[in-house]
């Protein structure tokens, strides 16, 4: 099992940054995969995670300008590790202005990713940062848990407002509630609610548009006959959506969210390359 | 004691109350012929620094006369208090012109007057203590190895490593590199924490005398704030140490300032091999103070107390509980202390001394003059609460 992989633009390490911090705070411990052609971070619906599961694609064509890896055999060239985003964020946050950024797997007290940092310096050598970050290699036999989520058999899709201002919102309604309602239809229009034995306070979203699913098969007989004003509707823990908020880093191009009533919330985010989806359960 | 402080000095003095506030809750304020010292040692007695500020950084600078024992008065404030009379560095940069201090015994206050522009005065009347000479015993000349670097290198230097990171350790490899790495104790599991380190070239400093490959670790904490001070007044720091254990000196001097700060440096649990140099160098450095070290040496930072009779009166300093071990006990922590790294041995603390978690491998005696020890019998030294004095 071989893995090295180089970033060299400053723009690029400024966005895997960004990737790498949203991820951060949205799990402390998550599964990173790589493949020939792409990474992924994925975090499965464990319960011990409150339910949410997240899947963030990258190419990393579009990150290094040099990447290699060999897997544990040549049918299944991939590696499947465990580690905690927030180590990783901790070493790119220093290496803003770095020469060159290192990404390597290594075997020192225990199988680590490290990160060597090449910074410009005053001596005519620049300096080099280590960070090695232990991770656990997941075996084969596991490999089948991190499978990609498949889109669930939602009853509304809609394209989100500005995050910023739906942060805000969520933001202040967190103060009063620990739940929060996200209902929306197949009108473009969304509702945030929260409502506590004192308050009841909701937030009218409205033109968002529906995003056109291509039909493949049966998944959209559901929406097509539903009448576009009835609302579907999800009670979700509100420190879960508020986490997805505040944590984005990269400024989604699209961003989604297709709500099968009283089960789950998905949300997708898009962003050039990046892909994140983030599933919250909903609540009982 | 009078001084008067103006211009862009307001703000180094500001500062150096900044980097004294991260070591002790305690500022001790002693004028000197040589000049204003400020200093503060933490709880646990690990970490110690001064800041001696000649007399021409002041516009105006009286020491005070002698008392009746040839001594200068001195005393001891609340940092908390005195530390927010400097709060805010950048309007106290603006706004404030001028800034004197004065220190009358008989009027039993701190006085620090800040001038503002547009002729406002503010005036902080601060209660004190009196208290004894607090001196940390240490020869930096005796230290086996020195860096020296401007403090832009090693700021660019700690910034890698997270804030809630405890200790650090500074080592220097055979060819001159010098590396920094953060501390790792054997709690914790290795799978669990990232290792970052840090290799700077030799070229990177301006000194470089190291004799042999060593690494010494210290708390990253009191080095920060020395470190946001020697960044501010752009001044070289020095980096003075020796074996595993024996305290690290840092210092920044200018002609009109000299900053030391002495950390203690972790044991290793192999340096048992390196006791012998180390028992030598201590030794030495006590028989020049005609001190008597506890035997202890590797394990703290050598204080010194002095009461202004020598041997009389017993007001031995309150926040220095002093002990005198029973050759027992004294045996069993020494004992203790060579495993040091493996049990966090606490019993063995000073008593009166509230345990310091992240550095509990580290072991602190106290020191008394021989004189002293003889004149006072074991118990009535045990203080173990300071006398309830009314704090301001």
């Amino acid at each position: 099992m071989r893995f090295r992989a180089k970033i060299l633009d400053v723009a690029c390490l400024n966005h895997f940054t960004r990737v790498i911090n949203t991820i951060a705070k949205l799990a402390k411990t998550c599964t990173l995969r790589l493949t020939p052609g792409k990474l992924y971070f994925i975090l499965t619906d464990k319960v011990a995670n409150g339910g949410v599961s997240m899947w963030c694609e990258l190419s990393q064509g579009n990150f290094f300008d040099e990447f290699q890896m060999e897997g544990v055999a040549a049918e299944h060239n991939e590696i499947y590790l465990e580690l905690m985003p927030e180590n990783l964020s901790r070493a790119l946050k220093t290496a803003q202005n770095a020469k060159t950024v290192k990404i390597k797997l290594t075997n020192k007290h225990c199988p680590c990713l490290t990160v060597a940092v090449e910074l410009p310096s005053l001596a005519s050598s620049s300096r080099i940062v280590t960070h090695d970050i232990p991770v656990a290699v997941i075996p084969r036999r596991l490999w089948n848990d991190f499978k990609e989520p498949s889109v669930p058999d939602f009853d509304v899709s809609i394209y989100l407002p500005v995050l910023k201002t739906m942060k805000s919102v969520v933001e202040r309604m967190k103060n009063l509630s620990n739940s929060i309602v996200i209902e929306a239809n197949l009108n473009g229009e969304m509702n945030l609610k929260i409502e506590t034995d004192l308050v009841s306070v909701t937030t009218h979203f409205k033109d968002l548009g529906n995003p056109p699913w291509v039909l493949d098969g049966d998944s959209q007989n559901s929406t097509q006959d539903r009448d576009p004003e009835t609302m579907a509707e999800a009670r979700v823990d509100i420190k879960k959506l508020q986490q997805l908020l505040a944590g984005q880093q990269v400024n989604p191009t699209k961003a989604l969210c297709n709500i099968v009533s009283k089960r789950i919330v998905h949300f997708i985010l898009l962003h050039e390359d990046v892909y994140l989806q983030y599933f919250i359960p909903a609540l009982a | 004691m009078k001084c008067v402080v103006i211009g862009g000095n307001v703000k180094v003095l500001g500062k150096a109350v900044h980097a004294l506030s991260r070591i002790g809750d305690e500022l001790y304020v002693e004028p000197t012929e040589n000049g204003l010292s400020l200093r503060a040692v933490n709880s646990s007695r690990s970490a110690y620094a001064c800041f001696l500020f000649a007399p021409l950084f002041f516009q105006l600078y009286e020491a005070g006369g002698p008392d009746a024992h040839g001594e200068l008065f001195r005393c001891k404030v609340l940092m908390k208090t005195f530390l927010a009379i400097f709060r805010s560095l950048p309007s106290l940069e603006k706004t404030v012109s001028k800034c004197l201090i004065s220190l009358n015994p008989r009027a039993s206050r701190l006085v620090v007057q800040l001038h503002y522009k547009y002729g406002v005065t503010k005036t902080h009347n601060l209660s004190f203590q009196e208290c004894e000479l607090l001196q940390a015993i240490f020869d930096k000349q005796l230290c086996t190895s020195t860096l020296c670097a401007s403090a832009r290198v090693l700021v660019d230097a700690v910034v890698h490593f997270p804030v809630t990171l405890a200790e650090v350790t500074l080592g220097v490899g055979p060819s001159g590199k010098v590396s920094l790495r953060n501390y790792v104790d054997e709690e914790t599991e290795p799978s669990k924490t990232m290792v970052t380190e840090l290799c700077l070239s030799e070229d990177e400093f301006q000194d470089v005398r190291v004799p042999q490959e060593t690494q010494v670790t210290f708390c990253l904490k009191e080095f920060r704030g020395l470190l946001s001070f020697a960044e501010s007044s752009n001044l070289p720091l020095s980096i003075h140490f020796d074996t595993p254990g024996r305290p690290a000196v840092f210092s920044l001097e200018d002609p009109l300032l000299e900053v030391h700060l002495v950390l203690a440096t972790l044991a290793d649990s192999n340096a048992s091999s390196q006791a012998q140099t180390a028992n030598g160098a201590c030794h030495k450095c006590a028989a020049d103070e005609d001190f008597a070290v506890d035997d202890l040496e590797s394990y703290m930072i050598a204080m010194e107390t002095t009461t202004g009779e020598e041997g009389a009166e017993p007001p031995l300093s309150p926040t220095f509980p002093v002990r005198c071990p029973s050759p027992a006990t004294a045996l069993e922590a020494e004992r203790s202390t060579l495993a040091s790294d493996k049990d966090e041995d606490e019993d063995g603390a000073v008593p009166g001394t509230p345990p310091q978690k992240k550095f509990r491998s580290l072991f602190f005696g106290s020191v008394l003059t021989q004189s002293q020890a003889r004149a006072h019998p074991t118990p009535s030294q045990e203080v173990l609460a300071e006398d309830s004095e009314g704090e301001c």
